[in-house]
Formats: structure tokens, C-alpha cells, sequence
């Protein structure tokens, strides 16, 4: 699914958190919002998602107006900094949590549902973790959880914030590689959040540069690099 | 020989500040409790229970039981709705209304009452209009109600107000994002994050229920047999000097407590792993 955001504006009290931000993500792409804390990349992320309103601005999947759309009816996926998975369920019912609480005559079967989990687990490499709780995982395992709860309804549009930002560097870096050919396999279109430039550039086809609310540059890697539109872009980058 | 960790004290201060803080809780939790079972049993078993089940106490029993079946789960409701109001939501006027749920903490017991006789008794702002309609609210079961209810409203929404802050609201957004409805997330998601907290919030909400003195004194009337809660039933026996049959339905009362608090243990002894999973 293709994603247009159209000016979308946001301010939380007297703290203006995007000021008017206009991006058009492609089919297919796998895009990285980067900035400084407080530049309002998570804002912008959890605005595509849902789970906040704009004050002003149009959010488009695919030709379709969602800016009014409330996140469970998005068709969305969320990957949180971190987790949020539910404690007192086993992963294979954290995975299933989407799917389970579907209303009865859209809901799959038992078995369909199992199997899917199965699949998933397969997918993020926790073939026999399903039985296992949260609080036994390491944080690497549990984000893969997390992904393979956000993916079990099979949303187009996959959006993760700061998914790799409390592991370690070495269990990051599988991470990123994983989601990346997950990304490619599944056919998403996926933005993530966050404030690494070296991770932002080596995982994003795309990488959207914020500061202040404000888009300062989008563009592949090898543009930005090559071509920083701004001293803030370059001073960045450094 | 054991040796002592880096940050545990010598051996003298350590068996005199375990000596202090026992001889601390002998005193003032357990002689008291003590003594109320002691004075209960003086003239015997069968003293006991002839006053516990003579009538007015049996009815004093009923009523204390009834309002407490129906004023606990009125506060559990809105205690809930309450925390989560406050913690998963941002709104003009939250700050105060934090302030409003710890009034019946502040409020003296006997104002509480009274706020109830001021508004619905006979030359209250409501009481003509009651009156006249044959409505009694007080020195009635409904003035007792509104009062226990009153008193007790703080504890639900205060144990899972600072439960449901350090939550935070990750878990329930995730559960929207995987499309879940409200009502969905509520039952699936919050409900069971804050189970152990609210369990703890209902049972110190049911012991005061029970306990209530003050507010429950001021609208009951002291109607022997008909609008005496347990309590107040104990006072009505030490005025007239009967202190065994007194300090029997107050050690019924001691009781209550006691297997409240059991309930509780027991509970979290059989659940301990699932608490820890959860992180408190």
C-alpha cells in the first residue's frame, strides 16, 4: 500500500510537535523517519498509526482517506520501542491476540489460527518459544514477538518505533537484517523511527530527516549523503 | 560460621532493632486483637454464641453484609472507571479530580454523615420532596448505603491509580492496533494487568465497608434490629454494659478482617508465579 501524507500538522498544548509535514512513501518502499528526540518523528509515526489525531492535515492509504479512522481499523501493524506485549499471555496468544478477538463470522478457525502462529514463529525464528512467557524472553526475543504479533493479521503497511532501540548491538544488527527480508518476503510497506543515522541509512530505501516538526530531507541514502539539502542535514550526518 | 553481608549490622544491633519492631507490633496490633477474643470468650463459648446469634445481632450481622454487597461493587465500578479515566487519558480538570476521589479520606467520618442528613433528611434540602413521595433515605438503608459508599469510594481507584500510571498505556495501544474494540482491550488487556491490585483495592474497600463507624452512626438512627450495622451494634452493647456480648460481635467483626487479609495471602501464594510474571 502506498502512503501519502499530506500536511499534517500537530501540536500538544503549547509544543508545536509537527508543523505541516508532506511525505509520499511508494508500494513496497522501507522507510526510515530520522531525526533528534523531540524532532516529532514518533508523533508523525503514531498519527499513520492511529493512535493520535492530527490537528490538521490528510493521512491517504492507497488512494483511501484514513485521517478519521480509528487504529484498529487501520489494517495497520505497530512494533513498540518497547514491546507492549501482554504479560499474562504465553506467546503463541500474544500472537494470536489479533486474529482471536476477530468478530465470529470473520474470525479463522482454530486451526487456522494455530497454524498461523506456527508460521509466524517460523518466520521470526521462535519455532518452539510458543508455550513460553514474556518475562522468560530476552528483549531480542521478545521484539521478535512483537513482530510476529503485529504481522499476524497480515497488514500491507508495517510501522515500527525505535524497534531496535533497548537491545544490544549485536542482537540489533540480526534484527535489522531479519526485518529486512521479512519486509521483502511479506511484500509490506513499512516505515520505521529512529535516531541512528548508520541504522537509518543501511536498513531504509528512504530516509526522511525531521527536526523541529519539519522534514528537512527525503531522500535514498546515497542522495542524502552525497547531497545534504541543509547544514542540520549535514550536521547530522556527521 | 555464616558470615554477615557488607551491609547488614552487628549482631547486638541487630537483635535489638528485631526485639523493638516485635515488641511494636505485640502492642499495637496484636495485645488489642487479643483482647477483643479474649473479653469475647470470658463467660465461655457459649456466651459467645448466644451473643452472636440473638436477634438484633444477627440482623445487625444481615445489614452489615448487605451493604456491603451492594456499596463494594458500586466502588469497584466507578473506582475502575475512575483510574482509568485518569491514567490512560489527558483532560481539562484531572488534577482536581484526583483531589475529589481523596475526599472521603479527608473528610472527617461524621461530616460525611452529615453531608447526607443536610441533603435527604426531614429538614434537609431534599427531604420535603422525599417526604412527600414516602421515600426514606435517612435513618434508612439507603442513607447507610450512600454513606459506606461515600467513605469507602478512594480505596478501588487509589490502589490501581498508581498500578495503572506505571502500566502506562503501550499494552492497550498495541491491543488497538491488532484492532480490538474498546470494550475488547478492557476485558483482555487492562483487566487482567491490574487483577492483584484491584483484588487488594476490593478487600480494603470491603473491610471498611464492614467497619464503618462514623458516617454509617450519623444517618443510621440507631434503630435496634433495623438500621444497626455491626459497629454500631458493638457501641449499643458496651453503652449498656453487656462487654462480653459487645466484645463476641466485635470479635465477629476482628474476624471478617482477619480472613479478609487470609483470602488475600492465600491468593497471592497460589498465583505468585502469574504476579511475578506481571512485574509486581
Amino acid at each position: 500500500m502506498s502512503i501519502r501524507i499530506e500536511n499534517i500538522a500537530k501540536s500538544f498544548s503549547a509544543f508545536r510537535a509537527l508543523g505541516g509535514v508532506t511525505l509520499h512513501i511508494g508500494e513496497g518502499e522501507f522507510v526510515a523517519l530520522l531525526g533528534p528526540s523531540g524532532s516529532g518523528k514518533t508523533t508523525l509515526l503514531r498519527i499513520i498509526a492511529g493512535l493520535e489525531f492530527p490537528d490538521d492535515g490528510r493521512i491517504i492509504f492507497s488512494g483511501k482517506d484514513v485521517t478519521d479512522t480509528p487504529a484498529a481499523q487501520r489494517g495497520i501493524g505497530f512494533v513498540f520501542q518497547h514491546y507492549a506485549l501482554f504479560g499474562h499471555m504465553n506467546v503463541a496468544r500474544n500472537i494470536a491476540f489479533g486474529l482471536d478477538i476477530m468478530k465470529r463470522r470473520e474470525r479463522p478457525s482454530k486451526e487456522a489460527i494455530a497454524s498461523r502462529v506456527e508460521e509466524l514463529l517460523r518466520l521470526v525464528r521462535l519455532k518452539d518459544y510458543g508455550s513460553r512467557y514474556p518475562s522468560q524472553l530476552s528483549g531480542g526475543q521478545r521484539q521478535r514477538v512483537a513482530l510476529a504479533r503485529a504481522l499476524a493479521r497480515n497488514p500491507r503497511i508495517l510501522l515500527l518505533d525505535e524497534p531496535f532501540g533497548a537491545l544490544d548491538a549485536k542482537v540489533r544488527r540480526e534484527l535489522r537484517d531479519a526485518l529486512r527480508i521479512i519486509h521483502n518476503e511479506v511484500g509490506l510497506t513499512s516505515i520505521f523511527v529512529t535516531h541512528d543515522h548508520e541504522e537509518a541509512f543501511a536498513l531504509a530505501d528512504r530516509v526522511a530527516i525531521l527536526n523541529s516538526g519539519k522534514v528537512e530531507q527525503f531522500a535514498a541514502p546515497t542522495v542524502t549523503i552525497a547531497t545534504p539539502k541543509s547544514d542540520f542535514v549535514r550536521s547530522f550526518l556527521e | 560460621m555464616r558470615r554477615r553481608s557488607p551491609t547488614q549490622e552487628s549482631g547486638l544491633a541487630r537483635y535489638t532493632l528485631i526485639l523493638a519492631a516485635l515488641a511494636y507490633v505485640a502492642l499495637i496490633l496484636l495485645l488489642p486483637l487479643g483482647a477483643v477474643f479474649a473479653e469475647g470468650f470470658r463467660d465461655g463459648a457459649a456466651a459467645f454464641f448466644a451473643a452472636i446469634t440473638e436477634q438484633d445481632a444477627r440482623s445487625a450481622i444481615e445489614l452489615t453484609l448487605l451493604v456491603a454487597t451492594i456499596s463494594v461493587p458500586l466502588n469497584v465500578v466507578f473506582g475502575i472507571a475512575a483510574a482509568w479515566a485518569i491514567t490512560k487519558h489527558e483532560f481539562r480538570g484531572k488534577a482536581f479530580l484526583i483531589t475529589l476521589i481523596d475526599l472521603p479520606f479527608s473528610v472527617s467520618p461524621v461530616v460525611s454523615g452529615l453531608i447526607y442528613v443536610l441533603l435527604f433528611g426531614a429538614q434537609g434540602w431534599f427531604g420535603p420532596f422525599l417526604q412527600d413521595r414516602g421515600i426514606e433515605i435517612v435513618f434508612a438503608l439507603p442513607g447507610i448505603i450512600l454513606a459506606t459508599v461515600f467513605v469507602t469510594f478512594p480505596f478501588v481507584a487509589r490502589e490501581l491509580i498508581p498500578l495503572m500510571a506505571s502500566q502506562g498505556k503501550a499494552a492497550e495501544e498495541a491491543a488497538l492496533s491488532l484492532g480490538a474494540t474498546g470494550w475488547q482491550t478492557f476485558v483482555h488487556v487492562t483487566l487482567p494487568n491490574i487483577r492483584w491490585g484491584l483484588l487488594y483495592g476490593v478487600l480494603l474497600c470491603n473491610a471498611r465497608a464492614m467497619g464503618e463507624f462514623g458516617a454509617v452512626s450519623v444517618v443510621s438512627g440507631h434503630i435496634r434490629g433495623e438500621t444497626n450495622t455491626m459497629p454500631l451494634h458493638v457501641e449499643v452493647l458496651y453503652n449498656e454494659y453487656n462487654f462480653v456480648a459487645a466484645f463476641a460481635v466485635a470479635s465477629l467483626l476482628a474476624l471478617l478482617a482477619l480472613v479478609t487479609l487470609a483470602l488475600k495471602t492465600f491468593l497471592e501464594w497460589r498465583h505468585r508465579d502469574a504476579i511475578a510474571a506481571l512485574g509486581h
